[in-house]
């Protein structure tokens, strides 16, 4: 029986300042305008009382190392632990952003080599490494396609297109970069409908953003055909790299005719996601967008050195501080290196087929309905509409109960065209163990006693938990209790 | 080994759900677009990954085996192992953003005492859980700015460091609000106030300034800056550098609206500029319209106290095109670094700190003016940072200087013509007296060439 370490562990601020608390500050020479008179209110706490108070935390805190973690397009795969070493080396870590190139010719190194590696297998001609994030890399890749219809005077395309399957980022990144959005409905397959495509787009067309395979699961077949469409109306086709891992050495968003693609390498490249971040969302394009790309360029010399190049009068300019999140590019590179070409196609063949026994176990057993079609990728998503009609259980209610069993719940409600949705994604990491169990698990949860499925989770470090009390009364921090 | 355990087993897997070849999975891709492979390398061992790692990070010169004095916001400070000990605890950072709250309490906790650090250190009511640095902090700042007032005008200082400008513009063509720069005094290095009054009117959303500014000095006309803001409505929006927040006032407590600034000093490695971590606080009557994660307190079904994901309808997997920003990944781990520092350091070991590198400022800026043909550029009251205007040229002092094994301070020039032989140095709690002795030694020998 799996149970969750549970500690009522206090806030910082409950905890016994035990250190002595001195305040002597003097500063002479200091305007009184902003010269501190108060003392800092955050505790004075002794290290062992620190290291205590978070290893608790921590313990009420699962991970992938901790279990199966199948969140549909978040690619929860291992972090190699090899990974983690390397990038705290501090040959890497203690090195500064604005040194002398000399002194960081291994960084530019790795840099320059990891977006030659990520061009290849993507199919695409350059990289910006800046995005800290996949969002990031989708806002920049809309400003790359505003820049470039801007600079062919086309500048009266305003509208973004994407289907009803997209991720949320996407029509947030399009509004932020300033674009009206455009949500095409799916095909009964759970695809791009290519007539209501066709009729959609248009001379103010700038973008066509799609994920493939979507967030369905399934592969967009006919991306061949959307690609003359979204071209012939002098649109560009924008790749959500979110499902990359479903592709890898299989085929390449750049040979389906996308023009520009985000990576996350917090995904596929097996970064590990630190409870949210930090990620990267590296940005592919074809040769007729490079000029528009952030600075600096790294670039290689006919000495072998490596420089940044600056000097790029098209660029955007900076989307992100520095030259992007350093050290989880680092990890990737690293991990692409372990892994190899052949590595990653077979990471992306056996995340296929995890998904696709579990898809078929799972509905064989008759509990969960897959609408769309049969065949699909590296995830697939079942509905509980059914289980709700027959039993009044929810999608909610099994990821609750799931947690019961120790194993983390799929993604639910999203893509918000399948009622009830349970987006799994369990990648190649998972051993056929870890896969039987959970197949198991999700089967008898939805045979199991009624009240014990609505009341899970029991054995977690706390119950269910009152997310709309959180937001209508909102408690943020440690000053809004005292108040 | 190559972390695939089902590599050995596949035929059979394949075999349990009737197909024959792996190929089979992916013959609803195009025959024209499938490939056999990717042409990169094989896949190395770990010992010969490790191996291969060495020889190129040996091609790196890292701060601890150089005298660096470079500025520009991003310097070495210390960090102590206890920071290691907590981010390496795989329960943190190998799980997702939060979405299951029962299975994340430990997270959620750790950011909910991060956002009430944040709050405490800018003096504002609440703060998010990390953007995704201080340069992007900014332009969603300005962003938000222009949503409350509902005005298109922004004013930034003119010597902000040019990346977050040109980040800035970026993120300002979207809802297409003008920014517009403010001059620096060219005595003081500070803002310029007459300028700025004469920009200031009507259609402005708010005005940016920063403290201490890009060239290290600290902007104390604070009240003189809110009075004009509030004259015409406008949102004070301040920059800070939290290791300077021991000896100056939380910029809350001079009438900020929103506090944003970079984080990584708290806790995190340089790392080359990135990871980073962007901070972001406002006033409550704001929350709505803020940007990005914010974790709450509440209850569980038992009535126990307990934590999750707050106020998520202002975010992009809700609102999608309507959202207040399209940030998902943010910086989860870079805060709870700097949370775990923040416990560590408490508040009178912050203000120590904070005290120690305006002192060493100081120390390093007295050392360096006593020196011929070098004098201070700026006479406004500087953090740990400064700008120093040599006579001779300053490229080739500091590639003399980097021959002795030191790193001279950020060149200006490239940035800001009108500061020749100008560079901005910068020196920490990691420095040491002896340090600046041979600083300067080396300052005096290399422009005496």
């Amino acid at each position: 029986m799996y149970r969750s370490a549970r500690f009522d562990e206090p806030l910082l601020n409950e905890l016994l300042s035990t250190s002595i608390k001195e305040n002597k500050t003097k500063i002479d020479k200091f305007q009184n305008s902003i010269k501190r008179t108060e003392a800092i209110n955050i505790p004075n706490l002794d290290e062992t009382q620190v290291v205590r108070h978070f290893n608790r935390l921590s313990q009420m805190n699962y991970g992938i190392d901790t279990g199966i973690y199948p969140l549909g397009s978040c690619t929860m795969k291992y972090n190699p632990k090899i990974c983690e070493e390397i990038a705290a080396w501090p040959h890497f870590s203690e090195t500064h952003p604005h040194q002398d190139e000399s002194t960081i010719q291994g960084n530019l190194q790795i840099l320059f080599e990891l977006e030659r590696m990520l061009s290849e297998i993507t199919g695409m001609d350059f990289f910006s490494l800046q995005p800290a994030a996949g969002a990031q890399g989708e806002f920049l890749g809309l400003l790359l396609a505003r820049a470039y219809h801007d600079y062919n005077n086309d500048n009266y395309r305003t509208e973004v297109i994407l289907p009803d399957t997209a991720h949320g980022t996407n029509p947030a990144s399009a509004a932020m970069a300033g674009y009206n959005i455009i949500e095409i409905a799916s095909n009964s397959e759970g695809t791009v409908d290519l007539d209501t495509l066709e009729k959609t787009l248009s001379e103010k067309t700038a973008c066509f953003m799609l994920t493939n395979p979507n967030t369905l699961g399934i592969f967009e077949s006919e991306i061949l055909e959307i690609s003359k469409l979204v071209h012939k109306s002098g649109a560009l086709l924008y790749y959500d790299g979110a499902n990359m891992n479903a592709i890898m050495g299989k085929a390449r968003p750049g040979d389906m005719g996308f023009d520009i693609v985000h990576l996350n390498l917090h995904k596929t490249f097996s970064t590990p996601h630190g409870g949210g971040g930090p990620g990267s969302g590296p940005v592919g394009v074809k040769m007729k967008i490079e000029k528009f790309l952030p600075v600096p360029r790294i670039c290689k010399n006919n000495y072998g050195e490596y420089y940044f190049d600056y000097d790029t009068p098209y660029s955007i300019g900076k989307i992100k501080a520095h030259y992007g999140n350093f050290s989880v590019l680092l990890k990737a590179y690293i991990y692409i290196l372990l892994m190899g070409g052949n590595g990653l196609k077979e990471a992306s063949e056996i995340a296929v087929l995890n998904a696709n026994y579990m898809k078929d176990k799972i509905t064989a057993s008759k509990n969960y309905v897959m609408p769309y079609k049969k065949n699909r990728k590296h995830e697939f998503v079942l509905s509980c509409e059914d289980l709700k009609k027959r039993r009044d259980i929810r999608a909610l209610d099994v990821a609750k109960r799931l947690l019961d069993y120790g194993l983390h719940p799929p993604t639910i409600y999203f893509p918000l065209i399948v009622k009830e949705a349970l987006m799994i994604e369990p990648t190649e990491t998972e051993s056929k163990e870890e896969l039987d169990h959970y197949i198991e698990t999700m089967i008898k949860i939805a045979k199991e006693d009624f009240e014990l499925v609505k009341n899970s989770p029991k054995n977690t470090a706390v119950g269910r938990v009152d997310d709309v009390g959180a937001t209508k009364n909102p408690v943020l921090n440690w000053q809004m209790i005292q108040s | 080994m190559k972390f695939i355990p089902n590599s050995s087993i596949k035929q059979e897997m394949l075999t349990e759900i009737n197909l024959d070849r792996i190929d089979d999975l992916f013959l609803d891709i195009p025959n024209k677009i499938r490939i056999k492979g990717l042409n990169l390398d094989d896949g190395l061992s770990q010992q010969e990954t490790y191996q291969k790692l060495k020889k190129i990070s040996a091609k790196n010169i890292p701060a601890s085996k150089i005298l660096s004095f470079l500025g520009g916001g991003i310097k070495q400070h210390f960090v102590p192992p206890v920071v290691k000990a907590i981010t390496s605890r795989s329960e943190f950072y190998t799980a997702y953003t939060p979405y299951q709250p029962e299975a994340s309490q430990g997270f959620l906790q750790a950011m909910f005492e991060y956002q009430s650090m944040i709050t405490e250190i800018t003096g504002m009511d609440v703060a998010n859980c990390s953007l995704y640095d201080g340069f992007t902090a900014l332009s969603e700042a300005v962003l938000m700015s222009a949503r409350i007032t509902k005005k298109d005008k922004f004013l930034i200082p003119g010597n902000i460091f040019w990346e977050k400008k040109s980040i800035l513009c970026n993120y300002a063509k979207g809802p297409n609000i003008e920014i517009i720069e403010i001059s620096y005094d060219p005595k003081t290095g500070k803002i310029n106030l007459d300028i700025l009054s004469k920009k200031l009117d009507n259609n402005t959303a708010g005005i940016y300034i920063e403290n201490p500014n890009f060239f290290g000095i600290f902007e104390d006309s604070v009240s003189e800056i809110k009075k004009m803001c509030t004259d015409v409505g406008a949102l004070l929006v301040v920059g800070i550098d939290p290791l300077s927040i021991g000896i100056t006032k939380s910029p809350g407590d001079y009438g900020a609206d929103i506090v944003i600034g970079e984080g990584r000093n708290l806790g995190n490695q340089m790392d080359f500029g990135g990871s980073s971590l962007g901070i972001f606080a406002c006033k409550k009557d704001y929350l709505r319209q803020m940007p990005g994660r914010i974790i709450g307190m509440t209850k569980d079904s038992g009535g126990k106290r307990a934590f999750c994901m707050a106020l998520q309808t202002r975010e992009q997997h809700i609102r999608r095109g309507k959202a207040t920003s399209n940030i998902c990944t943010n910086e989860g781990l870079c805060a709870l670094a700097a949370c775990t520092y923040l416990s560590w350091l408490g508040g009178t070991g912050l203000e120590k700190l904070s005290k120690k590198n305006f002192d060493m400022g100081k120390k390093l800026c007295d050392a360096i003016t006593s020196i011929d043909g070098f004098t201070q550029q700026f006479s406004g009251v500087h953090f740990n940072e400064f700008v120093v205007n040599s006579k001779k040229p300053i490229d080739k002092i500091n590639k003399n200087l980097l021959a002795k094994q030191i790193h001279g301070g950020l060149i200006l020039s490239p940035w800001y013509p009108e500061l020749n032989n100008c560079f901005l140095v910068g020196i920490t709690e990691m420095h040491e007296d002896e340090d600046i002795k041979k600083f300067v030694q080396a300052l005096r020998e290399v422009s005496d060439v």
